[in-house]
């Protein structure tokens, strides 16, 4: 097991003057895995996918990238690739200069895969040959997301890359990720918003504020057992408001306006709805305000649900 | 790519080398349309505006050698050199200097090329390096297509020097290209204060601006009544001090110093940018330089190169004066009297008369009587006094002179008016511009060896 790990991370600690960035964070990548990172903003993200990158070095803790222990001297090992904070470009070339002056910097015989192979990839043929600067940000991250792919990493490290995307971007940019995993390249990548990782992730690493507050896949993390919201659609709003007023266990949640919303756990829950059925008042919708995962991160990150939704 | 592999531990990271990254470079600072301009205009301004003075009547003789642009082209490129000195290379080295760090920070590119390239040593060489490029570029393109202009639109005829001899085209050429090649040197410091600037205020566009800032501040501390120690310890003086080639003898000293002194500087502030940039924390998005600390590490170092260069410069520059002595200007003047006094004789078709047959003296005073005749000033006086073979009498002409702090000045002609009275003489083919009325000349501001 141990050999098939891309990032082994223990007891990472980052620090910028009196802000702990990262606080004894641990993180472990399987080659040909998707790990998806969230967390609030500031919880450190950045931070940690910078160190994976090579552009600081932590100031405790131990870091292994493709299995070559990282020093002390800023720059990662050959294989990784990505971008932290938004894709680096150059506004006066075209996508394809842009690449081209990138893979001229690695140099011939560097492996770097072709330029057009890439620019299919993500879905930016049409638009190779214009100029970056008039990018929206979407083309920006599938851009950066090319100028990664070039160099064919072992570790890709992607900063919020969905920032942006329309959902034909998305779709490609998922596409690659899910193709590169498949053939072992281990993908890390990070998002505010769990609704993003959801469908792409295999595992996850919940941050708040610096500490890795979950880790583990995300089948594990919905099965928590916790309270959540759910909105209930009923053919009589006030008899249902009634009957769940009544039934232990749930919680009134919304602020008394047409739709109705119940805080409660799974078996309270079912207990609403057998007594709603029973009082004669047809459920025509019940679902929860927010995924299980998304609750759940909601939860552990301490985020009051109304502030995302 | 399998998991055999990916099992395998990657080797260590492997550097760029600095060769392309230099290439890297280059292909951006020449994608941006800012720099393709400049290029394109230091390629073809000068030449232009040479060409058109060439033709045109009235003269721009308030820059050095610009009376001398209809009399030949090579008087094109000093005008375009004494200009540059003062108004393009600053903005030049600003633009291009002062930008190819800032840029980046522009851009928020800092992590992806340090991703890219691995190694923030060798991208400071080769941002270093590819500035240096463009900006030799730019530089060779002012200095031939000032050249190109003049031989073209004026011919390649004898220079005037400010001594008032005439210098063969061959060794005309040879001093201007001498003379642009001794104001790379300010040049360069001035790029090393732009890569120090950009390093240590980033988006700041007073990192952008710094170059010319200092290069302005540095113009009007030529202006001011400075000490000659003062003076040469600071590093734009050499886009001054070029003038030195064109008088006999040749002013080596101050320009060597000059060119020294520059030097120094470039090597001070780049080494001071290197420090700075490889200090630098690159993870930080909203960081636009490395905060106050890095400008006093920037600021305190120059501070003590200056005082040192004023130290050891100020003792061999002859203390606190100006440098500028009643005897040095009477020399220059004579001098320079004496020269174009041929080159009259000559126009006028008149009989030759050498140097020491005309036995040429000034007489120079400065202000009121009651004022040691030392220093700049536009109230110098100099009354000139030449013989002519079997002739008895001597002639005398009057001349008011203009002396700049930096030893550089104006005689104008105060009569008689066939002598240097008017800007026009009377020649067997018709009027010409008289040599004797207006000319510039140099007094060199170090103590002259030749004199004990
Ligand atoms: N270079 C830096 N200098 C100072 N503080 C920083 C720097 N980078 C990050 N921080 C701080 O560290 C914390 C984590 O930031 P970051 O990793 O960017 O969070 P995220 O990407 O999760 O939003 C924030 O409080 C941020 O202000
Ligand atoms: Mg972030």
């Amino acid at each position: 097991m141990d050999t098939l790990l891309a990032v082994r991370a223990s007891g990472i600690t980052k620090c910028f003057g009196d802000v702990v960035a990262l606080d004894g964070v641990d993180l472990e990548v399987a080659q040909g895995g998707i790990h998806g990172l969230v967390g609030p903003n500031g919880a450190g993200k950045t931070t940690l996918l910078g160190l994976l990158l090579g552009l600081a070095v932590a100031d405790r803790g131990s870091l292994e990238i493709l299995r070559t222990p990282v020093g002390r001297a800023l720059a990662a090992p050959d294989g990784v690739a990505g971008f932290v904070d938004g894709p680096g470009l150059y506004p006066s070339l075209t996508a394809r200069q842009n690449l081209a002056a990138l893979a001229a910097l690695r140099g011939p015989g560097a492996g770097t895969a072709g330029i057009d192979e890439v620019l299919d990839q993500v879905g930016l043929t049409d638009v190779a040959d214009d100029r970056a600067n008039g990018f929206s940000l979407g083309m920006r991250q599938r851009l950066g997301l090319a100028a990664a792919l070039l160099t064919r990493p072992r570790l890709l490290v992607l900063d919020e890359p969905s920032n942006g995307l329309d959902p034909a971007g998305k779709r490609h940019v998922h596409g690659v990720l899910n193709r590169l995993a498949a053939e072992g390249t281990a993908v890390v990548l990070s998002s505010h918003r769990m609704d993003d990782l959801e469908a792409l992730c295999s595992e996850v690493t919940i941050l708040a504020t610096g500490r890795v507050v979950f880790s583990g896949p995300l089948g594990k993390l919905a099965a928590e057992n916790r309270e959540l919201d759910y909105r209930i659609v009923t053919s009589d709003p006030a008899a249902a408001r009634r009957v769940a007023a009544g039934t232990p266990g749930v919680r009134i949640a919304d602020d008394g306006a047409e739709r109705l919303v119940v805080r409660a756990p799974v078996p309270a829950l079912d207990e609403l709805v057998v007594r709603l059925v029973g009082a004669g008042v047809a459920v025509r919708e019940l679902a929860p305000v927010v995924s299980p995962l998304e609750a759940a991160f909601l939860a552990l990150t301490d985020q009051p649900q109304e502030d995302v939704r | 790519m399998t998991t055999a592999t990916a099992v395998a531990a990657a080797p260590a990271a492997r550097p760029v080398s600095v060769r392309r990254v230099y290439r890297f470079e280059l292909v951006k600072l020449v994608s941006q349309w800012r720099i393709r301009l400049l290029l394109l205009a230091c390629w073809l301004g000068p030449a232009l505006f040479v060409a058109a003075v060439g033709r045109q009547s009235t003269l721009p003789t308030d820059t050095l050698f610009g009376r001398w642009m209809h009399a030949t082209g090579w008087a094109g490129p000093l005008v375009t050199l004494g200009f540059a000195g003062s108004w393009a290379l600053p903005l030049l080295t600003s633009v291009v200097a002062g930008d190819v760090f800032a840029a980046e920070d522009r851009l928020g590119t800092w992590r992806h090329l340090l991703v890219a390239a691995r190694s923030p040593r060798r991208i400071f060489a080769a941002k270093a390096l590819a500035g240096l490029t463009v900006l030799l570029l730019l530089v060779a393109g002012l200095a031939v297509s000032g050249a190109v202009g003049g031989l073209l639109a004026v011919g390649n005829h004898p220079l005037v020097g400010l001594d008032g001899r005439l210098l063969a085209p061959g060794d005309a050429a040879l001093r201007v290209l001498l003379a642009w090649l001794c104001a790379l040197a300010p040049t360069l410091a001035l790029a090393g204060i732009g890569l120090l600037g950009s390093v240590a205020l980033g988006r700041n566009p007073m990192g952008l601006l710094l170059p010319a800032l200092v290069a302005l501040v540095m113009q009007l501390a030529q202006m001011m009544p400075l000490p000659v120690g003062v003076r040469l310890a600071l590093p734009g003086y050499a886009f001054l001090s070029w003038n030195g080639l064109f008088t006999g003898p040749a002013q080596l000293g101050p320009l060597l110093i000059g060119v020294a002194v520059a030097l120094a500087w470039a090597a001070a502030t780049t080494l001071l940018a290197r420090l700075l940039f490889l200090r630098r924390d690159f993870t930080n998005p909203a960081h636009d330089g490395s905060g106050r600390r890095a400008v006093a590490l920037g600021v305190l170092p120059l501070a003590a190169l200056l005082a040192v260069t004023v130290g050891v410069l100020a003792p061999a520059a002859g203390g606190a004066g100006s440098g500028i002595g009643q005897d040095k200007v009477q020399r220059s003047v004579a001098t320079a009297f004496a020269h174009l006094y041929r080159l009259q004789t000559a126009e006028l078709n008149r009989p030759d008369v050498t140097e020491e047959q005309l036995r040429a003296t000034a007489a120079c005073d400065k202000g009121s009587s009651s004022v040691e005749p030392e220093g700049p000033g536009n109230d110098w006086r100099c009354v000139v006094t030449w013989h002519l073979p079997g002739v008895d009498a001597t002639g005398t002409a009057v001349y008011q002179l203009d002396v700049a702090p930096d030893g550089r000045f104006v005689a104008d002609g105060d009569g008689p008016k066939e002598v240097n009275g008017y800007f026009l003489v009377r020649t067997p083919t018709g009027d010409a511009p008289n040599p004797l009325w207006q000319f510039d000349g140099n007094v060199g501001l170090l103590p002259d060896p030749s004199k004990g």
